[in-house]
């Protein structure tokens, strides 16, 4: 009787079985091109048994073809520039949001919401005309890559570390300026310490972002130089590609993947199993 | 602590940030669009409104009124969208439902393999379909055998056999279904989730049927969700152009982002593509300020409670 007030449609296994059916068509695609990254020969459909040669392979492979290391190693620089500003700047402005009351605060929440939800095409075509009318002097290629990167993952590092400082409270601030803590003491000594799984989480999440970032990173791009990994996909998934394409693209998902259950294991550590569902959910 | 200028000053860098490379290179868009361009097709944006000149924007809405090649692009899109999202529909919300509310205790493992695709790179789930679906791939051998290759054909979905990546319109829109159905069933798994259970027992006690519970009280419930994922993927979908360009490199299926692209990053005609930018803009800031509303009125009832 139970599972007949639980479950207003009859017995739900018609939708467990959508639902292992659905996860299966959502994984299973990937988990055969991983397999075929380390296919023993050239073709992408045909299993011509396991090697690494793609991988580690004299010719043609991730660790020494220039094409495929340049885009790895182009990836990866960009990753840790975009993380190195994106962070510091989204924290300041995260803490900024929270205290700041009065005139213009809405605006500026709003706006800082708008790169979340703006279509990556129109934010690629107004970057690239900003970069080739009102900066010139920078132009196109690894500074604009880098600036538009920034742009887009700044507002989740506010929307995360948002989350934390609402729920820490202000609290042990105010216990430190009861205590007599100058504000700057307030903020490093106090609220920073309080802040850093989520400091961590968002760093993280914009390193994995910023791999997997494809339409702005490819309209700011310059010369062969600043071809990234997606890029690489987007351009020679048609255009008989060995298995060394899905070799290039397991090592970038593998280390966004390790990244993230990174962050995770330091959110939960530190911030307690229950948010960080909560921060798991917001990397969404 | 401390004065309110210290947050304002802590919150000045990355306001200046988002002011410049958002703002000011969103006006960017529409001064090209209002502007000119020079004797080698370069855009010349005009800065003063008073300077605008509307030859593109007038020349571009011609184009759509007259039924020209903009119309058929944008109704194509909005139709594939559409489809899209009603398929996605169709199978997010049962999958969503399922997680909610009947997975137990294998609730977040099942919450883990379906955030799990939003970490895997789009055009790497793109290449994965597009060796499966090549004449001799596994996916194109598997659909023959089963015969749903002969049913695509019968239906008039597939031209050719093995042909699922020659421009097929049936393959973009499945494409994008696979691309965006994660979008769509994260917000409605947290819809459901927060469905209290008591008020569709209440329903029951009350003598309802469990399909009429459903339609009365999951459904209606359930539907600031259904609504939130629906914009959550047709925002992605409006500026798709590298999925139609993958899985099916035609003109035949050229979406709204298609012709942008092709305008603006690989062509010389950026003032007609900041134009076509703009229109799209438009129609898709209606389903973005909807979805910003929605969200802060969700933030504003999390905070009450």
């Amino acid at each position: 009787m139970r599972s007949w007030f639980v479950n207003p449609w009859g017995r739900p296994r018609w939708l467990l079985l959508v639902t292992v059916l659905y996860i299966l068509w959502s994984i299973v695609p990937v988990a055969i091109a991983i397999m075929f990254a380390f296919n023993n020969g050239r073709s992408r459909t045909t299993w011509q048994g396991f090697s690494t040669r793609w991988f580690t392979g004299a010719t043609g492979s991730v660790l020494h073809d220039p094409a495929l290391q340049g885009a790895l190693k182009h990836t990866l620089f960009l990753a840790v520039i975009c993380v190195a500003i994106a962070t510091p700047l989204g924290v300041a402005l995260a803490l900024g949001l929270q205290r700041w009351r009065g005139p213009g605060a809405g605006t500026v929440n709003t706006v800082m919401l708008l790169p979340l939800v703006t279509p990556e095409i129109v934010m690629g075509v107004a970057l690239l005309l900003l970069f080739l009318k009102v900066f010139p002097g920078i132009g196109v290629g690894t500074p604009a890559q880098a600036i538009g990167q920034v742009t887009f993952t700044v507002s989740y590092v506010v929307v995360i570390v948002r989350g934390r400082l609402v729920s820490v409270g202000r609290e042990y601030e105010e216990a430190a300026a009861d205590l007599g803590a100058p504000p700057h003491d307030q903020l490093v000594r106090v609220l920073l310490p309080l802040l850093a799984p989520a400091i961590i989480a968002a760093a993280a999440v914009v390193f994995a972002l910023s791999i997997d970032d494809f339409v702005v990173t490819q309209y700011l791009s310059g010369d062969a130089s600043t071809v990234t990994v997606p890029m690489l996909l987007y351009s020679t998934a048609r255009a008989a590609p060995t298995p060394a394409l899905n070799a290039i693209a397991t090592v970038a998902l593998g280390i966004t993947l390790l990244t993230l259950a990174f962050a995770y294991l330091v959110y939960r550590r530190f911030a307690g199993g229950r948010e960080a569902a909560v921060a798991a959910a917001l990397e969404v | 602590m401390g004065s309110r200028w210290t947050w304002r000053a802590l919150a000045a860098p990355g306001v200046i940030w988002l002011a410049v490379f958002f703002l000011v290179a969103f006006y960017a868009v529409i001064a090209v669009a209002f502007g000119n361009e020079d004797s080698l097709s370069q855009p010349v944006p005009f800065w003063n409104p008073l300077d605008w000149n509307v030859g593109y924007v007038i020349q571009v809405l011609k184009n759509i009124v007259h039924g020209e090649q903009f119309l058929t692009v944008f109704l194509r899109t909005f139709a594939f969208v559409a489809i899209a999202m009603a398929l996605s529909l169709a199978i997010g919300y049962p999958v969503a439902y399922f997680a909610a509310r009947h997975a137990g205790r294998w609730k977040m493992l099942v919450l883990l393999l379906l955030i799990l695709p939003f970490w895997i790179n789009y055009l790497m789930r793109m290449l994965a379909w597009i060796n499966l679906l090549s004449p001799d791939g596994w996916a194109t051998r598997f659909l023959h055998t089963v015969g749903i290759e002969q049913l695509f054909i019968w239906l008039g979905l597939l031209s050719t056999e093995g042909g699922w990546l020659d421009g097929q319109p049936s393959t973009v829109i499945l494409a994008l279904v696979y691309g965006y159905v994660p979008f769509l069933i994260i917000p409605l798994f947290a819809a459901l989730d927060r469905i209290d259970q008591r008020q569709i027992e209440a329903a029951r006690d009350l003598g309802a049927s469990p399909f009429s519970g459903f339609l009365r009280v999951t459904l209606p419930l359930s539907t600031p969700g259904i609504l939130a994922g629906c914009v959550l993927v047709a925002l992605p979908m409006f500026g798709d152009y590298y999925t139609p360009d993958l899985v099916s490199a035609s003109a035949k299926t050229n979406m709204i982002g298609n012709q942008i692209d092709q305008l603006t990053r690989q062509g010389s005609e950026k003032v007609v593509g900041a134009v076509l930018t703009l229109i799209l803009s438009a129609v898709l800031l209606v389903l973005m300020v909807y979805y910003l509303r929605a969200t802060r009125r969700a933030g504003a009832e999390a905070a009450e409670a």
